[in-house]
């Protein structure tokens, strides 16, 4: 293909570089520093795909961020991306493209039926059809609507790409490099102050790179890329291209997407795609400029319809011509500056324009240029289904409402003005309360909420002089503030062409006995006709219009549609633009990737990942794990080719008549120090504290103030004045901050300091009938009888030469100890029991086996203190000091908690003491009964039992105490189980207790 | 995301607090009569204002103190903030 589009010479891109591209399947080439938009353009293709609601043929409307057709789905190093707009992607070698929206191709699209049968599709025509019958819903409707509509495909894939995010503060947050951005950056620089200069596009200057101005003794463009070399030199300013300040939130934080990598051919190495930038700035200058707002009119969404600017930008840096017989729709000045452009390049343009007399100096020069005006002139429809082959034009009446007869000329591209909408989107996302400017007919940022202001053209100025010498102004004061240093910069001359006013007409009648389609809403197909019959049914609210029409929902969020539709309603409401008001706009200004907004917490890095100091000696020995909330645990230790129930039940078996160790560093660790530390357990405490003598521990329920148990364990003194407290893994954090709030804020009299210390011990439970004779000789040197180192004793030891801990506790129900010694030395203990452990049978176990041993015994754990338990149903009753109070002790008198039929912990064995009951389960009474059957009580944990060789279960049970030697079933919908069972106590093995004592 | 002044540490993000609720709550003496009507407005009721509202933060990436916070929970504006230790003058 060859590009007959592409002027000779000029634009901004390097002619010396092809690169080649694949669109639809066909290959083009284009240059370096092209869009994908321009490549196109210059290829003479303008088809680049489908509406959404009537599958009508798309082609570009603007040239950056407000684009709301040219949305392809790109290819790029074996990925895919949907919803990229055309023209903001960058061309690079090898780049693919296709259309969306289209089935089977963008030339012939089924769903272009849709078109012919648009009568039908009217507003609100969703909510009305696809309503009933509701089955048709999910089977009929959506799938159908899913394949017809839609903006391209996610990629289901793991995307290999990485994205960082980062947190930034600074002075000045300055959104936008045009003069605007470029003048404020340069003054608060020069003032010292720490600015940050975000630009959304590759290239900085904003309109500066396509107007006609000087400033200074330099082009606009020239002073732009002087300026900004210059601050790229300066240590106190960063200047970023490609990053689109998307969003202003809370407490002057906007947050960025920087895209680094999506204009190449692949990422580089150590790169990221994108990087999010989380901004925290004192002041923020708002400079992103106005995007130009079209004139309704009949098809005006024919491919070769689009914003004048945008034709002036292909051609100034692109080099690239949208067409070769272009017509200029315009309302205002802008329209001229096209079509001057268009002459300047050997293409003679038709200016239409709405006004009747207007003189200014750049409508002098297009007359001195030869340019044909037609005043007084409007577009009544564009003609052509692919592209615009030619318009049907009309004389309008002075007052607009009456249209001349219609004549129809050749043209291939319609270029539309119809003035200026300033980007108040962040100001608005700030809590800005924006006000209608009537002499531009658009909403500015008004009173401020946060410290933003806003610059040049955003701000309704349009004329550059005054837009540079305010923003020199506004950087200089700001920053000034800030650093107290006043660099005054001297204000450079300024020459640009003057303007006259604008024609506030915006909307072109229809001509009798035609029903053309006139869009507001290009991306979402959104008609008049929609908002008006929106109107007629009732819809009143701005914010209901928008949702009963979709109009400004979609991806391009109204950036070209919004201030029409108003325009619109206003006028059948017979109410002023500002009385129907905008809707609120939200961040994100322009669709930003999910990849950016999660970052690098994906996958394994979405949390923390936390292991014990035996980790690598676990895996050594084939350990399978499993997440225990940030902390990875051994589930269990494969030998051969066991599978988790046998390993788990030999694990458990081997405690039960050897001796095994169980990792159990994750364990909550809390030191608590000071003279009041016996006072504080004992309020923290369901039972009494204050006799614990130095050298024992004690096993502690503490409950919230409403009464339900919040964590369990054991906490121990190890001297007068220090405690070592443990908590479960789940609760260690919120155990730590439960005891922060009290000492800081409730009993702040309290002398007592707590400090986690999980992860400076390392913990080993060593459990079993054989335990003490690992310990003995672990520790030859200390006295570990039964005498020396009784059932809850504790004493310090010397692991050979290491400092331990030595704790006798148990959570198996077997004669148990935990040793602890510090974390660098965790792994040396393990292997030492191990070691000394051989001769006596020694196996590791996993939390499965733990959790076996646990539950037979019927020790309660996170599956029974869910939050939803008090001490009474978890059987911790006699835990309950009738002497003291404590934390959340009142709400146990409630009634409810008090009531004679309250649920309890019960243990559960299938009658057939073969069927597993899967954790849960319902208890119900009669397992026929109709539904809802009454449901009795949930099995909160289930294990094979290793002391009886059959299943056993724990559950929380109504009148628990009162069902004993009941037969029960249990009822599993979701496993499509039912198990006759009969109800036993909770306590399934050692019932009294001995074997801890033994 | 808000950014909170910790009497302590100085202005930090608000991923570096966790919420802790009404501030002006008092807990009742422990070992005191109290009615279930009392004790059910400590332990529930709360009032969900629209506007200034002292509430507890506790900065928890940070110098792990409880801190008081008047904040305005429509606008998000903070008005200032307070040591655990500081009366709040309502
Ligand atoms: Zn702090």
């Amino acid at each position: 293909m060859t590009q007959s589009f592409r002027l000779e010479s000029g634009g901004l891109i390097n002619r010396d570089k092809k690169i080649s591209f694949k669109f639809n399947g066909k290959n083009y080439f284009g240059y370096e520093g092209d869009t994908l938009a321009s490549a196109l353009i210059a290829n003479g293709v303008h088809l680049i795909g489908r509406s959404f609601k009537y599958h009508r043929p798309r082609g570009f409307f603007g040239a950056g961020v407000d684009e709301p057709y040219a949305i392809v789905q790109l290819y790029r190093n074996g990925e895919t991306e949907p919803n990229i707009k055309a023209t903001e992607q960058e061309l690079f070698e090898g780049l693919e493209a296709k259309s969306v929206n289209c089935w089977p191709s963008v030339n012939f699209d089924v769903g272009a039926i849709n078109n012919f049968l648009k009568i039908f599709l009217p507003a609100g025509f969703y909510y009305k059809t696809f309503m009933w019958p509701k089955s048709f819903w999910y089977k009929i409707y959506e799938p159908f609507i899913r394949k017809a509509a839609g903006l391209g495909t996610a990629s289901i894939k793991h995307d290999k790409e990485r994205y960082e995010h980062k947190y930034e503060y600074c002075d000045l947050l300055i959104t936008g490099s045009g003069p605007s951005g470029l003048a404020s950056a340069y003054s608060a620089a020069k003032n010292g102050a720490k600015v940050i200069l975000a630009e959304d596009k590759s290239r900085f200057g904003g309109t500066l790179l396509t107007s006609d101005v000087n400033i200074g003794n330099q082009s606009g463009k020239e002073w732009a890329d002087s300026i900004v070399s210059e601050l790229k030199e300066m240590s106190n300013v960063t200047v970023k291209n490609r990053s689109q300040v998307f969003g202003y939130y809370d407490h002057n934080m906007l947050v960025m997407s920087e895209r680094i990598s999506d204009h190449l051919p692949e990422t580089k190495k150590y790169h990221p795609k994108q990087r999010l930038w989380y901004i925290r700035a004192k002041e923020v200058l708002i400079s992103s400029g106005s995007i130009e707002r079209p004139i309704v009119f009949g098809n005006n969404d024919t491919p070769g319809v689009m914003l004048s600017s945008a034709a002036k930008e292909y051609m100034k840096v692109y080099g690239v011509l949208v067409g070769k017989k272009p017509l200029v729709f315009t309302n205002n000045d802008s329209g001229y500056e096209t079509a001057i452009e268009f002459k300047k390049n050997g293409v003679d343009p038709i200016i239409l324009d709405t006004r009747k007399e207007p003189h200014s100096e750049i409508i002098e020069e297009a007359k001195n240029m030869n340019i044909d005006i037609k005043n007084s002139y409007v577009v009544v429809a564009a003609q052509g289904y692919k592209k615009v082959k030619s318009a049907d034009i009309a004389k309008i009446s002075d007052d607009k409402e009456e249209l001349g007869s219609v004549e129809n000329i050749k043209c291939d591209c319609i270029c539309v003005s119809g003035f200026w909408t300033p980007t108040i989107h962040l100001a608005s996302q700030s809590g800005n309360k924006t006000k209608f400017n009537e002499e531009i007919d658009a909403f500015v940022p008004g009173t401020s909420k946060q410290n933003e202001k806003t610059l040049g053209a955003a701000n309704g100025i349009y004329t550059l002089e005054e837009t540079l010498k305010d923003s020199f102004e506004k950087g200089n004061q700001l920053s000034k503030e800030i650093t107290n240093i006043d660099n005054k910069v001297s204000f450079p001359n300024v020459v640009e062409k003057k303007s006259t006013v604008h024609d506030k007409f915006w909307c072109v009648p229809l001509p009798k006995g035609k029903n053309y389609k006139r869009f507001l809403d290009f991306q979402n197909d959104v008609a008049v006709s929609d908002i008006e019959i929106a109107l007629k049914e009732g819809y009143r609210s701005i914010e209901h219009v928008k949702r009963y029409t979709t109009l400004g929902m979609a991806t391009d969020q109204g950036k070209t549609s919004n201030l029409n539709g108003l325009q619109l309603v206003s006028k059948i409401e017979n109410k002023v633009v500002p009385a129907v008001g905008h809707t609120t706009f939200r961040p994100p200004y322009s669709p930003v990737s999910i990849g950016a907004i999660v970052g690098r917490e994906v996958g394994k890095h979405s949390k923390p990942t936390r292991k014990s100091p035996m980790h690598s000696w676990h895996e050594k020995n084939n350990a399978v794990f499993v997440d225990a909330g940030v902390w990875l645990r051994p589930r269990y230790y494969k030998r051969g080719d066991e599978n988790l129930f046998e390993a788990s039940k030999r694990e458990a078996k081997n405690v039960r008549t050897n001796v095994g160790v169980c990792d159990v560093t994750t364990l909550g660790k809390i030191d608590i120090k000071g003279p009041d530390a016996a006072e504080l357990l004992n309020r923290v405490y369901t039972n009494a504290w204050l006799k614990l003598p130095v050298g024992k521990a004690r096993y502690g329920v503490m409950l919230r103030e409403d009464g339900i148990v919040m964590d369990d364990g054991t906490t121990t003194r190890i001297s007068e004045d220090h405690y070592h407290m443990t908590t479960t893994t789940a609760q260690a954090a919120n155990v730590l901050s439960h005891l922060e709030y009290y000492l800081q804020l409730v009993w702040p009299d309290l002398n007592v300091n707590v400090v986690s210390t999980t992860e400076q011990w390392a913990g080993a439970a060593i459990a079993g009938p054989k335990s003490r004779e690992v310990l003995k000789k672990l520790f030859p040197n200390s006295d570990v009888t039964n005498e020396g180192l009784p059932f809850m004793g504790y004493m310090e030891g010397d692991l050979f030469g290491v400092k331990a801990k030595i704790f006798r506790i148990s959570f198996s129900g077997e004669l148990a100890y935990e040793v602890n010694v510090e974390s660098d030395y965790g792994y040396f203990m393990w292997e030492k029991i191990i070691e000394v452990g051989e001769e006596f049978g020694i196996q590791p176990y996993g939390t499965e086996a733990l959790s076996t041993l646990r539950i037979e015994m019927g020790h309660v754990a996170g599956s029974e203190l869910d939050g939803r338990t008090i001490p009474y149903d978890n059987s911790l009753e006699g835990l309950i000091s009738k002497k003291k109070d404590f934390i959340g002790k009142r709400s146990l008198s409630r009634k409810a908690f008090a009531a004679e039929d309250r649920q309890k912990i019960v243990g559960v064995v299938p009658l057939d003491k073969k069927t597993s009951i899967p954790e849960g389960s319902h208890l119900v009474k009669d397992s026929n009964a109709p539904l809802p059957n009454p449901k009795l009580g949930y099995i909160s944990a289930s294990c094979w039992s290793v002391e009886h060789d059959n299943p056993f279960s724990l559950a929380i049970l109504k009148d628990g105490k009162n069902m004993i030697g009941e037969k029960l079933f249990v009822m599993s919908p979701l496993k499509n189980k039912i198990i006759p069972v009969e109800i036993v106590s909770s306590h399934y093995v050692d019932p009294k207790g001995e074997r801890v004592r033994s | 995301m808000l950014y909170i002044k910790c009497p302590h540490c100085g202005m930090r993000s608000q991923n570096e607090f966790s919420y802790g609720g009404d501030a002006t709550i008092k807990r009742p003496e422990l070992g005191k009569e109290i009615s279930d009507q009392d004790w059910d407005n400590f332990v529930y009721n709360r009032k969900s204002l629209r506007g200034k509202h002292w509430e507890l933060w506790q900065h928890i990436s940070g110098c792990r103190q409880w801190i008081k916070v008047e904040r305005d929970t429509a606008t998000h504006e903070i008005f200032k903030t307070l040591k655990a230790n500081e009366e709040i003058s309502l």
